[in-house]
């Protein structure tokens, strides 16, 4: 059976809809004079397994379905949607939405929906990947290991959990798009203690695919050793120095700096608005030329990647920033006709119970030339920073912060103490401007990050190679 | 007002599910049925720019087998689906390990009363009122000034729900609550000197909701107050937290007190039950049963009867926030905050906020906070800051892209006064907050 037909046949037959039931929909949503309309299908199965106190105490598993109903008509969206994927709720809501159409707008967009596109995961359920008892063992393994890697750990927990969702998506040239997505996660934190002084450390991954996953290559017990050593780094750092300092951030992860730094104001609903700090500077520079960035969605296996977006639209590679030049940014339908450009595949929902809007996918910038300790040597006074937690934008005045939970001093071109976590701030339209040198050592994160906008979480990507950024604003406490 | 054919209705679902679980060979169980429904409008540029309608449902199962646990969820209530959602419980449960603090709670600890805390205010508003009053919200804050060069837009919210809460102790309750709002955010400024803020309103009932054109007038106000801002040199100096800002330290100091946080040993006020945290005069107290409050309940996510209580009196810490498992993990009993807390509300002092910025003197207001720079384990602080430089009382000039800094311990512990300008949109009720000094790390 095509992919297609497996997912018709669990959402749409399942719940007793024809093709000719989706059809009537679409025929109510084009009755009025819309640019647009889709209908998005979901069956979602999720669970989760937790272990504290060394026993596997809880789990969870949920199952979820509805659909989402949509016209655009201009810049206006009627949005509506329902947890029965019954024909004459549909209808009610096509209905509904249509209320967002005023008199004299223009006639429906014509669109071509994609017929081929590359599968980047396999339509895995990962639920059913190993056995309830197989899942209990890995977790109780991992907690009795972590325990004998050091006397000082006082607490272990471990998390797994997996995704397995189901999307259709209807277009109104009659086009159904599926896709079948497994996502997988787990993480390991521990809490250490020595001489009364606490400390956590926490590693994670993850990917789409199964729970096979965690088991090649040790992954498991590389989360596990890497929340361990970051705790045993934490038990020995000082206060984080305050002020204006050159940065070096290590590969991988320290690469929310882009998604939030440029990213997020790339998207291309504030640039259609006027909103970010980069509305309106396509063809400027924004970044120094040793500064490539992509938004790359079709990164076979990735958290962030898709083989289509939540529009149906294939994922694609988005060069943003080009040798410190500013490219193009990142959209869905609705943005890409009103500025007249092609969607980029960055159309995506939380759910059916969301509206789609442009999001990230895996954002990361390409590898330079500089060796990774050529790059410290460089150094006279600064900031290593390692690990980051998470961060935050406001994509008006550009102003960006994100926290590091691993960072070290560097002083005279040596990496010395470490720090607390601290707190970096920036501005993201000359934060990239400052970047002086970047390693050869490019990195994608280990599989965790989640984005958060207008209240909608997506699972996304990051990477970058090391970087040296000449002074940004590091939030200690050490003045 | 509730409607009490409702409330049957998901009470009936309520049963079945725990008459299903017990067919399933469960030895106790607890079952939660939510049904909410909503509409959002937001208008841009004078227009309406979305209409959505929103209608969700869900079900929640927990069942036990002796000390063995399990969960599961759905949002298809069919009479297939609630069986094959207490399967799923159970075979977790059956997988899980025995967890000897795990189960229902004391059933004499079960809400017994159920006051009238007049939650639901149902808004009779259609799509096209509710545009009329986004359009004249947006409308305000865009004509308020010249120099208001761009919207976000303006949105009005209105969602009613009911939710039902039963076990297998023969709790069985449910009640229907309101929550609408209205909301606004534009810019000001061009190219690189572009600002963004916004205001808001909230309310269980829509009358009491801020008019239209204040919730606009004030975003206008906001952003334009926040043109042509600068950094800060790095130093040492007093921060007053605005009231929206000063609710986030105490969600701090709150994840903290929590039996989770303490029972992990993830806390950095671990056993400091009755000993000082803070300075002598301040009082924090829940009031779960405030009429109309935003955070009121009359029993908790378990079914646990609340009550008003302190939990920092005279500036020691006299309450932890309990659920029955972290209750009992730490050997105490809960103190119906499974959920959280309810209407949590620090006393103010005397000063309202003109007071307050006199007695910060010189030193910085901060009206916004960015990140997630705090540490629960050690308490360490450092999160990005905007607000207002201020001198002897006054305020001076905008600033950005400024941290502060500093550890939640000693911040606490050197805390120099409350406001009485509290905020009351949300579920912890304080007024701004004075620290004595942080760290600010600016250019």
């Amino acid at each position: 059976m095509s992919l297609s037909e497996q997912v018709k046949q669990t959402i749409l037959a399942a719940n007793g809809l024809l093709p000719q039931d989706i059809d009537r929909v679409m025929a109510t949503l084009l009755s009025a004079p819309v640019d647009a309309a889709d209908i998005y299908f979901q069956s979602s199965h999720f669970e989760s397994w937790s272990l504290e106190g060394g026993i596997v105490k809880e789990g969870s598993h949920s199952i979820e379905h509805g659909a989402g109903v949509r016209v655009v008509s201009g810049d206006k969206t009627g949005f509506a949607y329902s947890d029965r994927i019954e024909l004459p709720i549909l209808l009610e809501a096509a209905n509904n939405v249509k209320a967002i159409v005023r008199q004299g707008q223009q006639a429906q967009h014509k669109i071509q929906s994609a017929s081929t596109w590359p599968q980047l995961y396999q339509p895995l359920n990962p639920l059913n990947s190993l056995a309830d008892q197989d899942k209990i063992d890995l977790l109780k393994r991992v907690d009795s290991e972590t325990r004998k890697l050091d006397s000082r750990i006082e607490e272990v927990m471990v998390s797994l959990v997996a995704a397995y969702d189901n999307v259709l998506v209807a277009n109104q040239d009659g086009a159904l798009l599926a896709d079948v997505r497994p996502l997988v996660r787990m993480n390991v934190s521990v809490i250490m203690v020595e001489n009364g002084r606490r400390e956590q450390g926490s590693m994670g991954g993850g990917s789409r695919s199964d729970y096979s996953y965690f088991l090649e290559n040790d992954r498991a017990m590389d989360y596990a050793r890497e929340a361990v050593r970051q705790a045993q780094v934490n038990l020995q750092a000082v206060d984080a120095p305050a002020g204006n300092m050159t940065v070096v951030l290590g590969p991988g992860w320290p690469g929310i700096l882009l998604h939030e730094a440029i990213g997020h104001g790339l998207e291309g609903d504030f640039n259609r608005k006027g909103t970010s700090a980069f509305s309106g500077r396509v063809g400027e520079r924004v970044a120094s030329d040793l500064c490539t960035v992509v938004d790359d969605g079709t990164i076979p296996g990735r958290r962030g990647s898709l083989s289509i977006d939540d529009e149906g639209t294939p994922t694609q590679n988005t060069v943003l920033i080009e040798n410190g030049i500013l490219k193009g940014y990142m959209q869905d339908k609705l943005n890409a006709r009103l500025m007249g450009v092609k969607p980029t595949g960055n159309g995506r929902r939380e759910s059916y119970a969301h509206m789609p809007m442009p999001r990230m996918t895996n954002t990361y910038m390409l590898p330079g030339q500089s060796d990774p300790e050529e790059i410290i040597r460089s150094v006279k006074k600064g900031l290593y920073a390692r690990n980051f937690g998470g961060g935050q934008v406001d994509i008006t005045s550009g102003k960006f912060v994100f926290s590091a939970s691993e960072a070290y001093l560097i002083e005279d071109g040596k990496i010395t103490r470490p720090v607390k976590g601290a707190t970096l701030i920036g501005n993201g339209p000359d934060v990239l401007t400052k970047v002086s040198m970047v390693g050869n050592d490019m990195q994608l994160d280990s599989g965790v990050g989640t984005c958060g906008k207008e209240g909608q979480s997506v699972p996304v990507g990051v990477g970058q190679p090391t970087l040296k950024i000449d002074g940004m604003t590091v939030g200690g406490t050490s003045l | 007002m509730q409607n009490q054919d409702e409330i049957k209705r998901l009470k009936d679902v309520v049963q079945q599910l725990l008459d299903e679980a017990k067919q399933q060979g469960a030895s106790a169980a607890e079952a939660a049925f939510s049904v909410d429904n909503g509409l959002s409008v937001s208008a841009r540029m004078g227009d309406v720019e979305t209409i959505e309608f929103h209608c969700d449902q869900g079900i929640g199962v927990t069942v036990y087998f002796g000390q063995q646990k399990g969960s599961a969820s759905t949002n298809d209530v069919s009479a297939d689906s609630l069986k094959e959602t207490v399967k799923a419980a159970c075979s977790i449960a059956r997988y899980a390990s025995p967890d000897d603090y795990a189960g229902l709670p004391d059933p004499e600890l079960l809400a017994t009363e159920f006051p009238d805390l007049d939650l639901n205010h149902p808004w009779a508003i259609d799509a096209e009122q509710a545009i009329a009053i986004a359009i004249e919200c947006e409308n305000a804050a865009r004509f308020y000034d010249k120099a208001i060069s761009n919207s976000e837009g303006a949105s009005v919210n209105s969602h009613q729900g009911t939710r039902v809460f039963g076990n297998s102790l023969g709790f069985l309750q449910g009640y229907q609550s309101s929550r609408h709002s209205i909301s606004c955010s534009v810019l000001a400024g061009t190219g690189d000197n572009m600002q963004r803020d916004y205001w808001y309103s909230v309310a269980r009932n829509s009358a009491l909701l801020e008019a239209a054109q204040y919730v606009g007038e004030k975003a206008a106000k906001r952003t334009l107050a926040r043109m042509d801002a600068r950094s800060l040199s790095t130093r040492q100096c007093p921060v007053l937290f605005a009231p929206e800002m000063a609710s986030g330290l105490i969600g701090s100091l709150l994840g903290a007190i929590s039996g989770s946080s303490l029972y992990r040993k993830s806390s950095f006020l671990l056993d400091s039950l009755d000993t000082q945290i803070l300075p002598d005069f301040v009082r924090i107290h829940e009031q779960p049963l405030l009429v109309g409050g935003m955070g009121s309940a009359s029993y908790d996510a378990e079914g646990v009867a609340t009550k008003a209580r302190d939990i920092v009196s005279d500036g020691i810490l006299r309450s932890y926030i309990l659920s029955t498992y972290s209750a009992r993990k730490l050997g105490m009993q809960t103190t119906g905050n499974a959920g959280g807390v309810h209407n949590l509300t620090v006393e103010s002092g005397e000063q309202d906020f003109a007071g307050m910025l006199k007695l910060l003197g010189t030193g910085l207001l901060v009206t916004e906070l960015m990140g997630q720079g705090v540490n629960r384990v050690t308490g360490d602080y450092s999160r990005g800051a905007s607000g207002f430089w201020v001198e002897n009382g006054v305020i001076q000039y905008p600033v950005e892209e400024i941290t502060i800094a500093g550890n939640l311990k000693t911040m606490l512990r050197n805390l120099v006064a409350i406001g009485t300008d509290v905020d009351l949109r949300g579920n912890i009720r304080v007024g701004s907050i004075l620290l004595e000094q942080m760290a600010i790390a600016g250019e």
